[in-house]
């Protein structure tokens, strides 16, 4: 495999929260590879928006960097202090779309305003140059008659044609790493599928890199190249997308797979996941999901686990993988997922 | 199955509900909408933002005022203006679960009261001990602890308001719950405790829920019938299976085509339609609601439905 275009190394982010303080990103690493799309799923509070704003310099005041490395053109992105280096980095080299596409506009500006606002101050194009560039990106993002579209305001765009202009703010400076927080969440399934589907073409043309933040695995599995599982400011697993679906090892994926109704039989109840994720103000003590994971071995509760290796692409964060280790069952889901997965492999 | 042979609980016939605005047109939010709910089935109702959904629920539980056509209830009428036994009556039997936990909870009350505002306003209960009681069985029954009674909504995690939620709508003994997106605003693995708890409920208590959503594969798994609803007109109803088996309009096949399995191989090979409303050329024949098998409802115009039949028979 080709040199990662980011890589990041045990990081570990903390906030300080009304005197206390809270560890949010428990030493995560993670390589992204050029032209390729990771998804990161997690639950709500798993620490994925977080980790990825570390790379923008975006995080609230009230939160740092504590240790480890993001290595991103032979710089340390974890060692950037001031906003003027950020600035060199945020928007031009790594951009960010979020989900809530309303809020991310300014209501009182127009479309194009802010679109060539992006070009007039990374790219120092300007006047009619700048015009015709952004009507050019709107017109590329999909959105039909751009010329007279560049002279609305947010709310004369429904919320598909919304996320497209952020999309376009985003895209505008040929950034080559684009972090997608959740696009979709907040749009209808068949807007959705345009939306992703959009993605997907910018991504060749312009040969992004792109990081996907989701809960939502049916999505993952349209996007993801590579999948990274996070559970209580960690990754826990990590490999290609077939082998998360199809040969997932650690128990918390397990979980998540198998608590979508998707994949549930109709009439039986579906798996799930007794109690709620730790409390990050306390010291998580061994594996962060060995409280709720009804197969959890006795050093699940002492010692944390390292990764395993069970391909050159697949890691995962779980003591079931040690040779040592009792062999454990996996729920009748993923047992079905991965005999699924044997059958087509020959 | 026969359907002839169950009880129909919920009728609603051509309803229409109008919104008026500021202009001197109406806005119709929903149309010509007709079905039935069976006692003891899960109905699911799936469409888009905007697409009448949820008017549909809130006409039924009298919240938005039906413009045209009727809902019974048991067999009586209870649209428009009906006597206040009643009306206190569908209060009780009728329930809702409503989308956001967050937002639905009184934020200032306490759980005891949240849970026990029904039968406050209906005068439900003897005395103190026996509203005190009713809470606790209600509070056990969503699998939360009876002391919770006593604290605040924000104390709660998202799976638990939601089953403060459910709680309130129990207390009621209801026939009938309308389920807005109960659990669109959960975590994934919190979903199936509530989705796993709201089956078991019905189970127990014979419960009938209409089940309102966008997200067709969370109905899929827990609806007997589904309806789907584009921009406030039903336009194809059937068993679940029958109708992931055979979707026959456009709408609907456009609307299952775009659904994200959790399965690499199937999503990279699929196919997603777009669903252009100007196929339909209803300039000269109206579209009518038209039951091309049993069970399985579809709107359509005569060429429509003669094409129908033929993909149906293919």
């Amino acid at each position: 495999m080709s040199e990662p275009i980011l890589s990041a190394r045990d990081v570990v982010v903390k906030f300080s929260l009304r005197g206390q303080i809270l560890t949010a990103i428990r030493g995560a690493s993670l390589d992204l590879y050029e032209g390729k799309t990771l998804a990161i799923v997690g639950e709500s509070g798993s620490g994925k928006s977080v980790f990825t704003k570390t790379f923008l310099g975006m995080l609230d005041a009230n939160g740092w960097v504590d240790s480890g490395s993001i290595m991103f053109e032979g710089m340390d992105l974890a060692k950037l202090k001031t906003e003027r280096e950020w600035l060199k980095i945020r928007g031009k080299k790594i951009a960010m779309i979020f989900q809530d596409p309303m809020t991310a506009l300014n209501p009182l500006r127009t479309v194009g305003m802010q679109i060539q606002e992006v070009l007039e101050l990374h790219q120092g194009l300007k006047g009619e140059e700048a015009k015709a560039r952004t009507i050019e990106i709107l017109g590329q993002v999909g959105i039909s008659d751009p010329a007279m579209r560049y002279h609305q305001y947010p709310h004369e765009f429904s919320g598909g044609m919304r996320q497209r202009v952020v999309i376009a703010i985003a895209v505008a400076c040929n950034p080559r790493i684009l972090i997608c927080d959740e696009p979709t969440t907040a749009l209808d399934v068949t807007i959705q599928a345009q939306i992703l589907e959009l993605i997907r073409g910018l991504q060749k043309k312009l040969g992004l890199t792109i990081i996907y933040i989701t809960h939502d695995l049916g999505v993952v599995a349209n996007v993801a190249d590579d999948v990274a599982v996070m559970y209580a400011g960690d990754i826990i697993e990590y490999g290609t997308a077939e082998e998360i679906f199809y040969n997932a090892q650690h128990p918390y994926t397990w979980a998540l797979l198998s608590s979508l109704p998707q994949l549930g039989i109709k009439g039986q109840p579906l798996y799930s996941i007794r109690g709620t994720p730790p409390n990050l103000f306390n010291e998580i003590k061994g594996d962060a999901f060995a409280p709720r994971n009804p197969r959890a071995l006795k050093i699940d509760f002492v010692k944390r686990p390292p990764y395993f290796q069970v391909s050159p692409t697949h890691y995962a964060r779980t003591w079931l993988l040690d040779p040592r280790a009792p062999k454990v069952e996996p729920p009748a889901t993923i047992k079905a997922m991965r005999a699924k997965y044997a059958r087509d492999a020959i | 199955m026969i359907a002839d042979t169950r009880e129909v609980l919920v009728e609603v016939k051509n309803l229409r509900v109008e919104f008026k605005g500021k202009g001197k047109k109406p806005f119709v939010a929903v149309k010509n909408v007709t079905f039935d709910i069976y006692k003891g089935e899960t109905f699911g109702l799936v469409g888009e933002t905007g697409s009448g959904k949820t008017t549909i629920g809130r006409a039924i539980i009298r919240i938005n005022p039906v413009a045209e056509g009727e809902i019974r209830f048991k067999g009586q009428r209870i649209s428009g203006i009906i006597p206040k036994e009643l009306d206190r009556e569908v209060t009780r039997k009728i329930q809702m679960i409503f989308q956001d936990p967050m937002a639905s909870l009184n934020e200032r009350a306490k759980v005891d009261y949240i849970v026990s505002e029904g039968l406050y306003n209906t005068r439900n209960y003897k005395d103190e001990k026996d509203r005190q009681a009713k809470v606790e069985k209600a509070l056990l029954e969503v699998g939360l602890l009876p002391e919770f009674a006593s604290r605040f909504p924000h104390e709660f995690s998202g799976g638990q308001r939601q089953r403060i939620g459910i709680a309130r709508a129990l207390i009621m003994e209801p026939e009938f719950i309308i389920c807005d997106e109960p659990i669109s605003s959960l975590d994934v693995s919190i979903r199936a405790q509530v989705l796993n708890l709201m089956s078991s409920l019905q189970k127990e208590k014979s419960l009938t829920y209409m089940f309102i959503s966008h997200d067709l594969s969370v109905v899929r798994f827990i609806a007997d019938r589904i309806a789907v609803i584009h921009k406030g007109e039903i336009v194809e109803l059937a068993e679940t299976e029958e109708l992931f088996r055979n979707p026959l309009h456009p709408y609907t096949r456009a609307l299952l085509s775009a659904i994200p399995v959790p399965d690499p191989r199937v999503e990279r090979e699929k196919k997603v339609l777009v669903y252009d409303p100007r196929v339909h050329d209803y300039s000269v024949h109206k579209p009518k609601w038209t039951e091309i098998r049993p069970g399985h409802f579809i709107l359509g115009n005569e060429a429509e439905l003669s094409q129908y039949e033929k993909l149906l028979a293919s």
